[in-house]
């Protein structure tokens, strides 16, 4: 199997430049199963200088977001038979390269860290826990999974001209998350927040991000309630 | 002046919904429009005069042009914060852009009561 892979050593390269690769791998029963990360491994046993960031290798830890084929993913969880060859792997688009497929998430953390992403509730806390009915919790559902991988984020061409000032599919998504809490008591807050020109608005509902989500979440649905919720307190 | 990025300005929501206002206000424009010409067995200068002298008429259109220039303040400026990064030149071009628009409501009203 042949793959091309963004190669960039900030020490040593002047620019950032793709190297093939090729592993023995025939598509047969054997490689069924095998993901995208399993193949990256084999590869840095032949160049152990490729770097990449990996953890769970099972899709809940958000570290091995790449560019695969033109689309972000998650290698580990992207099996190798539904590829097209060569491989072409690419970090994250729109965030500065540290080297090889590692990019620099600090601006991403920003901006999820600017929505508050925690429960503000400021009653005295009960003897036990803040107790939701099964209704109100079910509102969490497709809200709590994230795992801040950023491959929504960094498909969004909002993101990419604006990443100081619009917060991205990935923190609007927990924006939502705890607007849509009833224990969480800064609801207006929050909705001030966001009612600016840049933070959410700059979202023209382009949907890269429903497009790539590895856990099928869906940023551009909850931004749309945002602005729902935005408009009623208004009329 | 301290370099710190700002946001909060508050027009995000309102300039949201303006532009999905006057979008509804166009297509139920244009849609009445097509509605009555394609009515016409024959559309000539009687049938335009006879139109474009009715008050009401002349009223919905002015709407529709103001709720068009509206629209495309909104537009306009999406696109310029997306793609211009000097926040000088952008105000530049906002002013022109608003002029722009003044000027086009104002010859709006000229066309359609100096007819
Ligand atoms: S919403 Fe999906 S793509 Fe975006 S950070 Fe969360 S898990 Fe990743
Ligand atoms: S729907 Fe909004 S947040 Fe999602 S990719 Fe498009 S512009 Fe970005
Ligand atoms: S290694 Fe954890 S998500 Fe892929």
């Amino acid at each position: 199997m042949k793959f091309r892979i963004y190669r960039y050593n900030p020490d040593t390269d002047t620019a950032p430049y793709m190297q093939d690769y090729e592993l023995e791998i025939r598509h047969d029963d054997s490689t069924q199963g095998k993901m995208l990360l399993d193949a990256l491994l084999m590869i840095k046993q032949q160049d152990d200088s490729l770097s990449l960031r990996k953890s769970c290798r099972e899709g809940v830890c958000g570290s091995d977001a790449m560019n695969i084929n033109g689309r972000n993913g998650l290698a580990c969880i992207t099996p190798l038979h539904t590829l097209k060859e060569p491989v072409e792997l690419r970090p994250l688009p729109g965030l500065p390269v540290i080297r090889d497929l590692i990019v620099d998430m600090t601006q991403f953390f920003k901006q999820y860290h600017s929505v508050k992403p925690y429960l503000i509730n400021n009653e005295p806390p009960p003897e036990t826990e803040r107790l939701q009915s099964p209704e109100q919790r079910a509102h969490l559902n497709g809200l709590y999974e994230c795992i801040l991988c950023g491959c929504c984020t960094t498909s969004c061409p909002s993101f990419w001209w604006n990443p100081d000032k619009f917060v991205g599919p990935a923190g609007l998504l927990q924006a939502y998350r705890f607007v849509a809490d009833t224990r969480d008591q800064a609801t207006s807050e929050r909705l001030d927040d966001l009612e600016d020109p840049y933070r959410l608005f700059r979202c023209h509902t382009i949907m890269n991000c429903v497009d790539v989500c590895p856990k099928e979440l869906n940023p551009t649905e909850a931004i749309g309630k945002i602005k729902d919720m935005m408009v009623k307190r208004m009329v | 002046m301290v370099s710190r990025v700002v946001v909060g300005a508050h027009y995000g929501l309102r300039d949201w919904l303006i532009q999905r206002i006057t979008a509804v206000l166009m297509v139920l424009y244009i849609f009445a429009m097509t509605g009555y010409l394609l009515m016409q067995p024959v559309l000539g200068y009687d049938v335009w005069t006879a139109l474009f002298s009715s008050l009401v008429v002349r009223t919905f259109t002015l709407l529709f042009l103001l709720a068009l220039f509206y629209h495309a303040w909104v537009g306009v400026r999406d696109i310029v914060m997306d793609y211009v990064n000097s926040a000088a030149i952008r105000l530049v071009i906002h002013v022109l852009v608003i002029l722009a628009l003044i000027i086009y409501s104002i010859w709006s009203v000229e066309i359609l009561w100096g007819m």
